[in-house]
C-alpha cells in the first residue's frame, strides 16, 4: 500500500522541538561571526519632504560603525526612463504584472528627498550590537517638512495633494470597464452595496530578517523568504550583480503567508550595505518594525451589485474594486487582476462586469497575503450572496444550491475568464450543512429569537472556489539522487516555511522509489544547490514541486530499471520493483532482488540522478463551503465563534496531517479578517495598531476547535491529482464568519457589518437596529 | 554587572550590560538559540521559558524572557526548550526521549513553521505543571498569551490535553 494518503507526522519536528530552528537570527556560522548589525532609521511622517540630514551625532555614538543614508549610494545605477505612455510613465492600463510599476511610482531604496509612509527607511545605522542600534539610531536627525497626508480609497480619490510628481492622480491603475446596468435588466431584485475589506497585518511569528557577507566578489546572502532564486534575482537588479556571483540562502522561515515573496527594498539594503561596509551584516527586525515596515495584505474598497429571480436564481453580479496599495504600487495590477478573475465564485452566472482601481496611500505598501486577491473576490460574492438572499427573503443556503455549478459543467469556462477544471460543489455544500446539523442550528436560532435571547446565534454559509498555481507557467524544480548506500537526496526549488515539504516530498519518494522516508533528505533554499526554482505562493508548492519530485522519482525509476536489467541479466520488461522492501527483482522471484544501494552502486557515481523542471500543469480551482455558528452578544455587541466547520476540496491528498494543519491555520486567519484584525491609520497617516499590544492578532481563546469534513475530487491537470490547499481556510472562513455575525442580528433588520466585526460596531448596529430595519447609521454598518 | 544563572542544568557566568534582557543572556551568551523574540510589547510569548528565582523551590514558573532582565535571573534557574527533553541516550540515566509535551507536538502536528514552538512548549509545561488535567478552554486561556500565526492553534491545543496524562504518569514516576 502507498504511503501517499496516509496520516505521516512530520520528519522537520524534532529537530524544531527539542534545539529549535535555525531562524537568520539563530545563525551562528563562522562566515557571521562578527556580523555587525543593521538598525533602520525609518520616517515617523506619513508625508513629508526631507529638507535636511544630521548624522554625526548618530556616528560618535558608541559600538557605530557607519551611518548610510540616500547620499552614500553611490554605487547604483540609477534604473532607465520608463517608456512614454506606459503604466510606469503615467500612462494607465489595463492590469499588470506582479511586478512594481516603476518609472514615474518607483519605490526607492533609501527615501531620496521624500517620505510617503510611517516606516519607510531612511537611514541605515551599523554597530557591533543592537542595544548601540537602538540607542544610536535616535541620534540621527532628518528634517521633514509635512505634506498633507493621503489615506484611504477615499482620500486618495479626492484630495489634490498627489504622491508622486509627474503623474495626475494618485491612480496608477484603471482597468477602465464601464459599467452597464442593463444586465440588471429583468431582475425581480437588485441589492448593491459599498463594503470594506479591510487592511491586515500579515504577521508571521518571525519578522523579515538578512545576513549579508561580501568576499571576493561574492555575495553569500542569508534570508527570511518564500523565495531563494527569485531573490537572487531581485538582489543581481537591485545591485548590478552577475547572479552567479550571488549566493542566497533560507535557513528556517518563520512563516511568510504572502509577505515574504521574494525580498523587499530593506531586505535588499542589507546586502547593498555589506558590500558598502565590507562587513558581514545582519538585520532582524522588530515587531514594531514589522507591523509598518513589512507589506500589509487585503485593504479593498467594493461595490458589489448582484441581481435575480424572486425564486433565487442570480443573474447578474458586478464588482467594483478599488484597491489601496500602500505608497508604492509593488503587487498593485495584480491582487484586482485575481479579485476579478474569480469575482463570480462558484456561481453559474450568466452576467457578469468587473472594473478595478489602484489607488497610492500614505501608508505602508500592500502586497500579497494569505490568499492575495482571492479571499477579497470570495468576500464580495459571497456577502453579495447573502443580501441577495435576504432580500428575495430565501434561506441563504438554498440561494447557493441553487446557483452553484453543477458537477456536469466541468470544465467551466467563467464570465470573467477562469476555466474551472472539477469540482462538485453542491456535494461540498451538502456534505458540510450536514456535519453542522445546519436545520438544528436554524430551529435553535428562531427559539432564541423568539424567547428574545441575550445571546443569539447567527450561522453564516460561505461557498468558494479559488485558484491555485495561478503561474503555473513558471513551473518549479526537483533533482533526485539515489545513492550507493542507498539513500536518495532531493533538491527541491520549492520553499519550505512551515508546510512540511521535507516531509511530503520524501513521501513522494518513498511512495515510487521503496526508498524509506528516513533514507530520503530534502534540501531546499540554496542557490549554490538549486540555482533554477520559483519557490512558494500562491498554493503552488505540491501540485508544482511535488509533481516535479514525482517525475524525478519516475525518471530515476526507469534509469534504475535499466541497470537492475543489466545486474540480473535480464530483459527490462521482465523487472519489477517491490516498493514494500525498495528491492528491484525480476517479477515474481523476490529472490533476485537487488536493493537500492546494490543497484546505485552499479550504476556509478551520478548514475541514478534526474532533474526536472515540471512547467506541464495548469491552474487549479480548489473548492469548498465553510459553516461558521457565532453568539453575540445583544447587549454588548461581542462575537464569540462557537463552531466552524467545513469541507474544503484541494483534490487528492497526500498527507491528512499536513493538509488539516494548512486548513486550520488558514481558518484561523480567515476568522482573525472576519472579527478582530485590521490594520488602523489616523487622518495624519499615523499607524493606530503599529505594536502587538494594539493589533488585534486572533489568539488560542478566540477560536474553538474546527470540524473538517473530507472531501477528494482529484483534478486531471497534474498526474497526482492534487490542487492546493494553503489558503483555501481563509478564502472560506472569512466570509462565513462575517455572514454569521450578521445573520446573528438579522432579525433585527441589519443587512451588513464591515469587518472586523468588533463589539463596538456590532453593538452600534444593535443599537441603531429595530426590528422592520429602521433607525441609525453608523460607518461600517447599514440595513 | 556579573550575572550567574543556572540555565538547563548549566552554570553560565557573564559580565553583561545592565539592560540585558534575559532572553538576549539565553540566546547571546548561554549559545541556547530556541528561544525567540517574536515581538517587543510582551505579547507573543515566542520567548517563554520557565524561571526559578534564587531561594525559590518547585520547577519555576513561565515568564516571557522579553521582559525579564538577566539581572532578575541572577542566582536562579532557568529552563528552555533545549533542557526539556530527556537526557540523551549516552547520558547516565537517559532515553533521548523527548518530553511528553515535545512528543505530543510532534504526534498531534502541533507545530508548522517552529517559531512560536519552544514559547508555546514552555508555556504549555507550565500549565500542565500547575493543571494535570486541564479541560479544552482551560488550555486556551492558559495560551492566551502565546500567539502562533500557523495552526490555528487547533493541533496545539490537541497536543497539550494528549500530553496531559503522560505529563502526569511522569511526575509520579
Amino acid at each position: 500500500m502507498s504511503i501517499l494518503g496516509t496520516r505521516v507526522v512530520r520528519t522537520e519536528d524534532p529537530r524544531l522541538l527539542t534545539v529549535g530552528g535555525t531562524y537568520v537570527d539563530d545563525l551562528r556560522l563562522p562566515e557571521l561571526a562578527d556580523a555587525a548589525r543593521i538598525t533602520f532609521v525609518r520616517s515617523p511622517m506619513a508625508h513629508a519632504r526631507i529638507t535636511g540630514m544630521d548624522t554625526d551625532a548618530a556616528r560618535q555614538a558608541p559600538g557605530v560603525l557607519a551611518v548610510l543614508t540616500i547620499r552614500d549610494m553611490d554605487d547604483l545605477t540609477p534604473p532607465p526612463p520608463p517608456e512614454p505612455g506606459s503604466v510606469a510613465g503615467g500612462g494607465q492600463v489595463d492590469e499588470g504584472a506582479p511586478l512594481p510599476i516603476g518609472g514615474l511610482w518607483s519605490e526607492p531604496l533609501l527615501a531620496i528627498d521624500r517620505v510617503r509612509y510611517v516606516g519607510e527607511p531612511v537611514a541605515m545605522v551599523i554597530t557591533s550590537d543592537s542595544y548601540q542600534g537602538e540607542d544610536a539610531a535616535e541620534l540621527v536627525s532628518i528634517d521633514y517638512e509635512p505634506l498633507p497626508a493621503v489615506i484611504g480609497v477615499g482620500g486618495a480619490l479626492g484630495t489634490p495633494t498627489l504622491l508622486f510628481d509627474g503623474t495626475d492622480s494618485n491612480v496608477p491603475v484603471d482597468s477602465g470597464e464601464a459599467a452597464d446596468d442593463a444586465i440588471f435588466e429583468g431582475c425581480d431584485a437588485v441589492v448593491e452595496r459599498t463594503i470594506v475589506n479591510q487592511r491586515l497585518a500579515p504577521m508571521p511569528l518571525e519578522g523579515r530578517a538578512a545576513a549579508a557577507r561580501f568576499d571576493d566578489g561574492k555575495l553569500t546572502y542569508w534570508v527570511s523568504t518564500q523565495n531563494a532564486q527569485i531573490s537572487r534575482f531581485i538582489l543581481a537588479g537591485a545591485l548590478g550583480m552577475d547572479p552567479g556571483s550571488i549566493r542566497v540562502i533560507t535557513p528556517d522561515v518563520g512563516g511568510g503567508f504572502g509577505a515574504k515573496v521574494g525580498i523587499d527594498r530593506d531586505a535588499i539594503l542589507v546586502a547593498w550595505a555589506a558590500r558598502k561596509t565590507g562587513r558581514a551584516l545582519r538585520w532582524v527586525e522588530t515587531r514594531s518594525e514589522n507591523l509598518v515596515g513589512m507589506t500589509h495584505g487585503r485593504a479593498q474598497e467594493q461595490t458589489i451589485k448582484i441581481g435575480g429571480t424572486s425564486d433565487g436564481r442570480v443573474l447578474a453580479y458586478r464588482l467594483d474594486v478599488v484597491q489601496d496599495t500602500g505608497a508604492y504600487p509593488r503587487m498593485s495590477g495584480f491582487l484586482p487582476f485575481l479579485t476579478k478573475l474569480m469575482a463570480v465564485g462558484p456561481y453559474d452566472i450568466a452576467n457578469v462586469q468587473t472594473k478595478s482601481r489602484v489607488v497610492v496611500t500614505n501608508t505602508t505598501p500592500v502586497s500579497a497575503y494569505r490568499g492575495a486577491g482571492r479571499p477579497e473576490a470570495t468576500a464580495a460574492i459571497e456577502r453579495a450572496m447573502d443580501l441577495f438572499a435576504a432580500e428575495i427573503g430565501m434561506d441563504p443556503a438554498e440561494v447557493r444550491r441553487k446557483n452553484l455549478i453543477p458537477p456536469d459543467k466541468f470544465p467551466y469556462s467563467t464570465p470573467t475568464g477562469a476555466t474551472y477544471d472539477t469540482g462538485d460543489y453542491v456535494t461540498a455544500l451538502d456534505k458540510v450543512l450536514a456535519a453542522a446539523g445546519y436545520a438544528g442550528l436554524r430551529a435553535e436560532q428562531a427559539r432564541r429569537r423568539e424567547h428574545g435571547d441575550v445571546l443569539q446565534l447567527g450561522i453564516g454559509v460561505a461557498s468558494y472556489v479559488e485558484i491555485t498555481a495561478a503561474d503555473a507557467a513558471a513551473g518549479e524544480t526537483a533533482r533526485l539522487a539515489v545513492h550507493g548506500d542507498g539513500t536518495a537526496t532531493v533538491y527541491t526549488g520549492s520553499s519550505a516555511h512551515g508546510q512540511g515539504h521535507h516531509t511530503a516530498w520524501a513521501m513522494l519518494v518513498e511512495s515510487e522509489l521503496g526508498i524509506p522516508m528516513a533514507d530520503v533528505t530534502v534540501i531546499h533554499g540554496d542557490t549554490d544547490l538549486i540555482p533554477e526554482g520559483v519557490g512558494t505562493y500562491a498554493s503552488r508548492s505540491l501540485q508544482l514541486g511535488g509533481v516535479a519530485v514525482h517525475k524525478a522519482a519516475l525518471e530515476v525509476k526507469e534509469q534504475a530499471r535499466r541497470v537492475a536489467a543489466d545486474m540480473l541479466e535480464a530483459a527490462e520488461a521482465d523487472l519489477e520493483l517491490d516498493t514494500g522492501r525498495g528491492a528491484w527483482q525480476v517479477r515474481g522471484d523476490p529472490g533476485t532482488g537487488r536493493s537500492w544501494a546494490d543497484v546505485a552502486t552499479h550504476a556509478g557515481a551520478d548514475g541514478l540522478t534526474a532533474y526536472v523542471q515540471f512547467t506541464g500543469g495548469g491552474a487549479t480551482f480548489p473548492f469548498g463551503t465553510h459553516v461558521a455558528v457565532v453568539e453575540v452578544d445583544t447587549e454588548t455587541g461581542k462575537v464569540r465563534l462557537i463552531r466552524h466547520v467545513t469541507a474544503d476540496d484541494a483534490g487528492t491528498v497526500v498527507n491528512p496531517v499536513l493538509a488539516e494543519g494548512q486548513r486550520h491555520g488558514g481558518i484561523a486567519q480567515g476568522v482573525a479578517q472576519a472579527l478582530l484584525e485590521e490594520m488602523l491609520y489616523d487622518a495624519d497617516g499615523n499607524p493606530l495598531t503599529g505594536t502587538l499590544a494594539d493589533y488585534a492578532a486572533i489568539t488560542a481563546t478566540e477560536l474553538p476547535s474546527f470540524e473538517l469534513v473530507n472531501s477528494e475530487t482529484p483534478t486531471d491537470i497534474n498526474p497526482l491529482g492534487v490542487k492546493g490547499i494553503g489558503e483555501a481556510g481563509t478564502i472560506g472562513a472569512t466570509p462565513a464568519t462575517q455572514n454569521a455575525v450578521i445573520d446573528a442580528v438579522s432579525h433585527l433588520g441589519i443587512r451588513h457589518i464591515d469587518m472586523p466585526t468588533t463589539p463596538s460596531r456590532v453593538w452600534a448596529a444593535i443599537s441603531g437596529a429595530t426590528p422592520g430595519g429602521q433607525g441609525g447609521q453608523m460607518k461600517g454598518v447599514s440595513r | 554587572m556579573k550575572v550567574t544563572i543556572t540555565v538547563n542544568g548549566n552554570q553560565v557566568a557573564a559580565d553583561v550590560a545592565d539592560r540585558t534582557l534575559l532572553v538576549h543572556f539565553l540566546r547571546d551568551v548561554a549559545s541556547l538559540t530556541a528561544t525567540n523574540v517574536g515581538c517587543d510589547s510582551t505579547s507573543c510569548g515566542a520567548c517563554t521559558v520557565l524561571m526559578k528565582g534564587a531561594g525559590e523551590v518547585g520547577g519555576g514558573k513561565s515568564v516571557k524572557s522579553c521582559t525579564v532582565l538577566a539581572a532578575q535571573a541572577d542566582g536562579g534557574e532557568v529552563t528552555t526548550v533545549e533542557g526539556l527533553a530527556m537526557k540523551g541516550a549516552g547520558e547516565a540515566g537517559g532515553t533521548g526521549e523527548m518530553h511528553p509535551v515535545q512528543a505530543a507536538f510532534h504526534a498531534e502536528h502541533g507545530l508548522q513553521c517552529g517559531f512560536c514552538t519552544p514559547g508555546m512548549v514552555m508555556a504549555a509545561v507550565s500549565l500542565l505543571a500547575e493543571n494535570p488535567s486541564p479541560t479544552e478552554d482551560e488550555v486556551r486561556t492558559a495560551l492566551e498569551g502565546n500567539l502562533c500565526r500557523c495552526t490555528g492553534y487547533h493541533n496545539i491545543v490537541r497536543a497539550v490535553l494528549a500530553a496531559a496524562p503522560a505529563v502526569s504518569e511522569r511526575r509520579v514516576g
